[in-house]
């Protein structure tokens, strides 16, 4: 970008200060409720805010609003809004057409198995690295760290040859496996050992506690925080988890519910489908919204970490 | 300690690496047995057929532009948020929360939005005497329509990585800006820019990293690819769609990581002169 000119340096401050001159006498500090500083408020302040909050929401009310509706009401050309009744007819198409219930387990077994055991070697790795002295510490350190820039998705060839070639096709194991080593949780986790002064385990060496009692009962209780972090963002991209599932399930029985979707869109997919597709959206959709309604916080600040480590 | 979770690291995170490489130097149709050695003839038949530059156009079409598109969207809803008004911590929230969603999830809810028969924004556009363009059936338009939802699915992690940024601007010189005379704008390109800009780097990476790894939406809004494949999507078309070309597949996983690789590089070796104004 190129600098601009002096002159236009010189408009520019002329017309702040004109501008300046033109207010000051009036109001120097317009007083807090004068309408002129609440219009401004209202215009600066809440339009963009308001707008950018109803551009999320919007669509997803939509989702809600047209689950409820019959293919009479989507199938039109003048848009009805609201539904005419809040019947749950598409949430028992979609159960009926696929199998929806076994979907729903099937991702909440996967999630709650996957993170847990996600969650617990985060745990362990980062306490090794951090508290136990072993050789080539720094080696193994860098190699997760380089971990956590190869994508999932690069992999999904060797990997489906491999998990396939032991008999992990259509089973859950298969679908879990290859997603358990965890370098986010232990980067993570370690950067946040690192800060916890190594005063708080004086008192359990002299007492002559293992590691194990040092990391479960010192440890892990002052570090509460950090763990919900890792394990709720482990949740999150458990459950949503697409390519991997995809590709390793090609039948109903073992599917995520994601996958599972792509079946109810191929079976759904025209225009009296739309209701019933919604309904299977919501339920994809819906629980991860309420988790992170609640607990966003910790989501938030595990998501972006990397801003702050740099 | 460590081991369960390097052992796991290795196997399904380092070997598919070296395995990669390895099958993108086969002839090799998935689920046969039979495989013939054919050196580098993946990559040449890549780089020579019109796939590559289709798909190598559209990979950086999609990755630019979505990169663009959510940063200056996701500062532009930093600064709203930036300001000191009630409700930013929920107005927040609310921008943040589609990056967590399924993409599958959402680029359904979209799909239906943007249905030329019965969407609402074909509705909207019949409203002001308009037909609905074919976001499904033409290859250009495909493109747009899984841009855009992308960039609404993400711009809240841009958002809220520029506010931390906002927040942690020395709040001294805004103030001595502002008695210079500087106006609000002047002290945005001249000021908040330009400390910013380890911010901008970071997500600049962080984006562009995530982009070109993107899937859920383009399989569930296009999945024929008609228009929308970029590298990992025709690595996977080519893969586990209609085609089972698993060397060339695995040739096109080869290059999208040499470019991930690249990106990567290219960070950790500016990260430390990374351009400051202090």
């Amino acid at each position: 970008m190129s600098a601009p000119s002096p002159t236009a340096v010189v408009l520019s401050q002329q017309e702040a200060q004109q501008e300046n001159q033109q207010q000051s006498p009036r109001q120097d500090r317009p007083r807090p409720f004068s309408s002129t500083n609440l219009l401004q408020t209202v215009a600066t302040g809440y339009v963009p805010l308001i707008i950018a909050t109803l551009v999320v929401f919007l669509p997803l009310l939509w989702m809600l609003l047209s689950s409820f509706k019959q293919p009479g009401e989507i199938v039109t050309t003048d848009l009805k809004v609201l539904p005419e009744s809040l019947n749950l007819e598409n949430y028992a198409t979609a159960m009926t057409t696929v199998p929806f219930a076994q979907f729903f387990a099937n991702s909440l077994i996967v999630t709650v198995v996957g993170a847990s055991i996600k969650v617990v070697l985060a745990i362990l790795t980062a306490y090794a690295l951090v508290f136990v002295r072993f050789p080539f510490k720094h080696v193994i350190f860098v190699l997760i760290l380089v971990a956590l820039m190869v994508p999932a998705q690069v992999s999904i060839l060797p990997n489906y040859i491999l998990i396939a070639g032991m008999g992990g096709k259509n089973t859950l194991w298969g679908i879990i496996l290859p997603g358990l080593g965890t370098a986010f949780g232990t980067f993570l986790l370690r950067q946040h050992f690192l800060t916890l002064p190594p005063s708080i385990l004086e008192a359990a060496e002299i007492d002559g506690a293992g590691h194990w009692r040092r990391l479960w009962q010192i440890i892990v209780p002052v570090s509460v925080p950090s763990i919900a972090t890792v394990a709720l963002v482990t949740v999150v991209s458990e459950w949503n988890d697409y390519i991997w599932p995809l590709i390793i399930t090609d039948r109903p029985e073992t599917m995520t519910l994601p996958v599972g979707l792509t079946l109810l869109q191929n079976s759904e997919g025209n225009g009296a489908g739309w209701g019933i597709l919604m309904a299977g959206a919501v339920l994809v959709i819906v629980p991860i919204l309420l988790v992170f309604a609640a607990l966003q916080r910790y989501i938030v600040a595990g998501l972006t970490q990397g801003s702050v480590t740099g | 300690m460590a081991l369960p979770n390097l052992v796991l690291i290795g196997t399904f995170t380092y070997w598919p690496l070296i395995n990669n490489i390895y099958y993108s130097t086969l002839d090799w149709t998935l689920g046969s047995a039979s495989t013939t050695v054919v050196g580098l003839q993946n990559y040449v038949t890549f780089f020579t057929s019109e796939d590559a530059s289709k798909v190598l156009g559209t990979t950086a079409i999609f990755t630019l532009v979505t990169v663009g598109g959510s940063m200056v969207l996701g500062l532009l809803v930093a600064l709203a948020l930036n300001s000191k008004v009630r409700g930013t911590t929920f107005a927040r929230s609310a921008v943040f929360a589609p990056y967590v969603l399924s993409g599958v999830g959402v680029g359904l809810v979209w799909l239906f939005i943007f249905d030329p028969g019965y969407g609402v924004l074909a509705w909207v556009l019949r409203g002001l005497g308009q037909q609905s363009p074919q976001w499904i059936n033409d290859p250009q338009l495909s493109l747009v329509m899984v841009i855009i939802v992308y960039v609404w699915k993400n711009l809240g992690y841009c958002a809220v990585v520029y506010l931390a940024g906002l927040q942690s601007l020395p709040r001294d010189v805004m103030e001595a800006a502002a008695l210079d005379g500087a106006n609000s704008v002047r002290r945005f390109f001249d000021i908040s820019m330009p400390l910013l800009s380890p911010t901008t780097f970071f997500l600049l990476i962080t984006t562009m990293l995530s982009s070109l790894q993107a899937f859920d939406l383009i399989r569930i809004m296009t999945p024929l690819g008609n228009g929308t494949s970029t590298l990992i999507y025709e690595a996977y078309l080519q893969a586990f769609g209609a085609y089972n070309r698993a060397g060339y597949s695995a040739a096109i996983s080869v290059i999208l990581f040499a470019i991930l690789l690249i990106i990567t590089v290219l960070q950790l070796r500016f990260v430390e002169r990374k351009v400051h104004y202090s």
